[in-house]
Formats: C-alpha cells, sequence, structure tokens
C-alpha cells in the first residue's frame, strides 16, 4: 500500500523508551513541532495569542482557571477560546502565547503522559511529569525566537504529598515550582496582585475557585488582553479543580453561579473585595 | 548436511501444531459483555506481568501465551492508538483498525518465520450503547474472529467457553457477569480463584474520558462476594443464544491437541 506511512513498520520495534515523542521522533518527525523549517520571518504577531491563567492550592488540590479571550494585536480573534486542558488524571496545563502551538504542546503532553502511564503500568511522578513539560518548552526555543511564544503552567495533584503543586516555565524550560499561587499571560501581573491580597491558606476548593475567578477578573479589568466573563453571551472562564477524586472541569451553571454572586457584589464594589490593612 | 525435504503443508501444521500446544498449557482468559460495558477476567497471580491492558480511550486488550510474545504486541499497540489519535482525533482509533494491524504481523510472522507467535489475543472496544460493542479474537495465524458478547482464549477454551454459555446472560450487570466468568474459569467441583489470584478489569461505557479501569483490592473483594456462586449445578439463567465464533460447526483453531495442562498448574 503505497500510503502505508513508515512508522507502520516500526511498531512492533523495541524502542527502549516508554515515551511517546521518542517514538514519534523516531519515526514520524514530521509530526511533531519544533521540526519544521525555520520561518523566513517572524510571525507572532499575525496568530492569536492566548492570555491569562491563573493556579492556586487548596486544602488537598488544586484549582486552574482561564480566561476565554484570544487575541492578533488589538483585534479578539476568539472570545470562547480554551486555555486549561486536562493532561490526565491528576494534572492540567494552561498555555500563553501562541495559541495554536501550545494547543498542539497540550495535544502532545497528553499523550506523552498517557502513552507512558499505558506502556509501563504506573504514572510519572509529579515531578517527572514537570520536567517532561520542560522539554517540551524548550523544544519549542527556536519557534519562540520566531514568534512563536508558549509559556505554560502546570498544576497536579501529588498523592505522595495529598496536595496541589504548581509549576511555572520560562520560554528556555523551566520547571520552577511556585507555591502557593501562579499566574501566567499578559494578565498575570494583575491576577498575581489579586491573589496576593485574596489568597488564604487551606481554603476548600469552592472558595479556591472563587479566589481565582476574582483574580481573572482583576486581570481583566486592567489588562485589554484578558477577557473578563462575558455575561451577554454565557460564556465563562474554564475552572478545573483537582484533589484525590481526580480531575474535573466544574460545569457551567456551576461557574455561572459563581460569577453571578461575584458580579453582583462588584456592582456595588467594583474594585472587589478588600483586604484588612492590618 | 542436507535437510531432509518437508512439504509447505507440513511445516505449516507443525508451526500451527506448536502454537496451539503452548497457547492451550496455560490458563483461559475470558472477555465477556456486560450491561454497561466489556468485563475481562484473567486468573492471574502476578501483580506486576499483566495479561490485561487498556490501549486506548475505548480499547482494551487481553492475552494469554508467552508473555514477551504478547507484551510486544500490547506495546505495538499502544503506539499504532497513540499515534493516530494524536495524528488525527481521539475518536479515530478503533478497534477494528488495531485488530487489522495485529491480524497482518501475527498472519506474517506465521508464514514467515521459523515459529508462529504463541498466542492468542482480544481486542475489545466499548461503544455508546451496548449494539456499538466490539469484540475480536485474534489466533496465532492473524485470523480474526468478530464475537458476539463473549469470547474464551487459551487454556481449555472450548470447556471454559460452554461453562460461560451456561451462566452467560444478555444485559447482565457486572457483579452477575462476573460470576459466570469465574464459573465458567473455575473446573466443576474446583475452588474459585481468590482476589489476589485474579486479574479483572472493565471497559465501563459511563466513565469520563478513558473507559478502562482495573478492578482490584477492596473493590475487586466487594465485587467477588456479591458474585458468590449460589447453587454451582443450576445456571441462574437462560443460557444464552450460541454464538458465532465459538461452538459453531467448525472447531476453533485453538482446540488443544494431545497431552495438554488442565489448567491446575500455574499459568504461564
Amino acid at each position: 500500500m503505497a500510503s502505508q506511512q513508515a512508522w507502520m513498520n516500526n511498531l512492533f520495534t523495541n524502542t527502549g523508551s516508554s515515551s511517546f515523542t521518542e517514538f514519534v521522533r523516531g519515526y514520524a518527525p514530521e509530526m511533531l513541532p519544533g521540526t519544521r523549517e525555520a520561518l523566513p520571518a517572524p510571525v507572532g504577531d499575525q496568530i492569536p495569542h492566548a492570555t491569562t491563567i491563573v493556579a492556586v492550592t487548596c486544602a488537598g488540590g488544586v484549582v486552574m482557571a482561564g480566561d476565554r479571550r484570544a487575541t492578533s494585536g488589538n483585534m479578539i480573534s476568539n472570545r470562547d477560546i480554551e486555555k486549561v486542558f486536562r493532561t490526565d488524571e491528576y494534572s492540567c496545563m494552561g498555555i500563553a502565547g501562541t495559541a495554536s502551538t501550545g494547543i498542539e504542546m497540550a495535544r502532545l503532553y497528553q499523550v506523552e503522559l498517557e502513552h507512558y502511564e499505558k506502556l509501563e503500568g504506573r504514572s510519572l511522578s509529579t515531578e517527572g511529569k514537570a520536567n517532561r513539560l520542560a522539554t517540551f518548552v524548550r523544544n519549542n526555543l527556536g519557534a519562540a525566537m520566531q514568534g512563536l511564544v508558549v509559556v505554560p503552567i502546570f498544576a497536579a495533584y501529588d498523592e505522595r504529598l495529598d496536595g496541589g503543586r504548581i509549576f511555572g516555565y520560562d520560554v528556555g524550560g523551566g520547571p520552577y515550582e511556585h507555591q502557593p499561587y501562579h499566574s501566567i499571560g499578559s494578565g498575570s501581573i494583575f491576577a498575581r496582585g489579586s491573589l496576593k491580597k485574596l489568597y488564604r491558606e487551606n481554603s476548600a476548593p469552592d472558595e479556591a475557585v472563587l479566589m481565582v475567578l476574582q483574580a481573572l477578573y482583576d486581570a481583566a479589568d486592567d489588562d485589554s488582553a484578558t477577557g473578563g466573563p462575558d455575561v451577554t453571551r454565557r460564556i465563562w472562564p474554564v475552572v478545573a479543580v483537582i484533589t484525590a477524586d481526580g480531575y474535573r472541569r466544574l460545569p457551567d451553571e456551576e461557574i455561572a453561579s459563581v460569577v453571578e454572586g461575584m458580579l453582583a457584589a462588584r456592582m456595588i464594589d467594583p474594585d472587589g473585595p478588600t483586604a484588612p490593612l492590618r | 548436511m542436507p535437510f531432509p525435504y518437508a512439504s509447505p503443508e507440513q511445516i505449516m501444521r507443525d508451526r500451527a501444531e506448536y502454537a496451539r500446544k503452548g497457547i492451550a498449557r496455560g490458563r483461559s482468559v475470558v472477555v465477556v459483555q456486560y450491561a454497561d460495558g466489556i468485563l475481562l477476567v484473567a486468573p492471574n497471580p502476578s501483580k506486576a506481568l499483566h495479561k490485561i491492558s487498556e490501549i486506548y480511550d475505548r480499547i482494551g486488550f487481553a492475552a494469554v501465551g508467552r508473555y514477551n510474545e504478547f507484551e510486544t504486541l500490547r506495546q505495538a499497540g499502544i503506539r499504532y492508538a497513540d499515534v493516530n489519535g494524536y495524528n488525527y482525533n481521539r475518536k479515530d482509533v478503533t478497534a477494528r483498525a488495531l485488530a487489522n494491524v495485529y491480524a497482518s504481523q501475527l498472519g506474517m510472522i506465521f508464514t514467515d518465520s521459523i515459529k508462529a507467535l504463541e498466542v492468542e489475543i482480544v481486542v475489545a472496544e466499548v461503544g455508546e450503547g451496548p449494539e456499538q460493542d466490539q469484540i475480536y479474537r485474534l489466533t496465532f495465524d492473524g485470523s480474526v474472529f468478530d464475537e458476539q458478547g463473549m469470547a474464551v482464549i487459551g487454556g481449555q477454551s472450548d470447556a471454559v467457553a460452554t461453562r460461560l454459555k451456561e451462566r452467560y446472560r444478555v444485559g447482565a450487570p457486572l457483579g452477575e457477569a462476573l460470576d459466570a466468568a469465574l464459573s465458567a474459569l473455575t473446573e466443576p467441583g474446583g475452588e474459585r480463584p481468590s482476589a489476589g489470584q485474579l486479574e479483572v478489569a472493565v471497559l465501563d461505557r459511563n466513565r469520563e474520558h478513558r473507559k478502562f479501569l482495573r478492578l482490584s483490592g477492596p473493590r475487586l473483594e466487594r465485587l467477588l462476594s456479591e458474585a458468590k456462586p449460589s447453587t454451582p449445578e443450576s445456571p441462574l439463567t437462560e443460557p444464552a443464544e450460541p454464538t458465532t465464533g465459538e461452538g459453531g460447526p467448525k472447531p476453533p483453531p485453538t482446540a488443544p491437541d494431545g497431552d495438554i495442562d488442565t489448567g491446575s498448574e500455574p499459568p504461564l
């Protein structure tokens, strides 16, 4: 069969590695990002950018949330993009930077974790997962220099610690562990400032959800590339909660009720809750 | 020294005979449909060397025979599924396509190599509803059988399949299906394997994301106590309709020949 791909001939070869990426790089490198030819000119400005993601740890887990806006320069190119991805039962990642490259990275990373788990019969350790993602980011450095920058954020429930962990990256890789909260993307400065005042240690997951929604609202308030909750179209941030019970993306109705409560309070006090002065 | 002449027919027969004997030496593995999906049961005291595995979101794998040989097949199946799912979409990975990949590999090895793979495998896919469930059985020579509702591989598969048909009921809940599978795997008068001696997994269509779930520890203990044999002699329910793959007019290609293990020795 002429259309039979070359990698099909190597399915039964023992590659000596449980990595999906290693296998594909060996036998079907054209599928991988980062192996494509260099672009004649940087294109970063013309491709939609994904913006703010926030993550906070809570009692027995971690919560991650992302707004729904993608921008190309001054234009909103997408108002309902999703930037928080489930990567396995106990972890998720969010992306900031070039949306298409980030989505591709998340998709590949998802397969990478699952592939290892199925072949080895065990999941990678949380550190192992975080390191693996660092390699992906590092491999994207060439593309990043041409404007296709992706900076992810990784959050996981760690079984050994029975708690949530958050890892950040830069264009060269990482990971950098952040406790107890972290934010990435264009609105991250405002989100982090907001979390600094709102974060409470050992909060219940539903309180942490309110924290991240408040932080995203504050980011959208001051950063034009971050989208606030779209009340007319009923487009809400994506919120994921990971605990010992696994990954759960909150259904829209649940987020809607929290957001509507928050908006009602902001109608009276537009700057949101205030922290005590001393 | 010149080799004595052997006809191609004789060579193929010898190869098939060799493979059949190897496969019949172990214990049987049962794959059976139940109300919410597909149940896979293997007597296997090892916690590390699996006979049952997840391939993809909706696809499970069960095997008997030589461990190193079916492990290679399992890994290849995972690679095949993951590459296709990544290249296209997760929905585009199907048991049918995977069964074809396995069939061509098994068939090629059977004709080209000095020794056929001593394995028999099942590729099962759970669908949106019971009508879309698929169970494919593949033998050492690359033959594919589209099984209806249940499949038995390895060991004394004929005897096990007969016992399974006596108790199996279409649309049975998990406990009942497990009971039927265990009765089938237990020789008449024999003792049922305990939780520690069993490898049990389900492809549960009601699960999110990945449908494959291993049942072990307290969860399996609980299920086993629910599935206690009430009266082993009398089947509780109507026997299922005879299926096309097993018990048809022509004997399945794994029918054990000659001196074989009765299933009372430790599995491979």
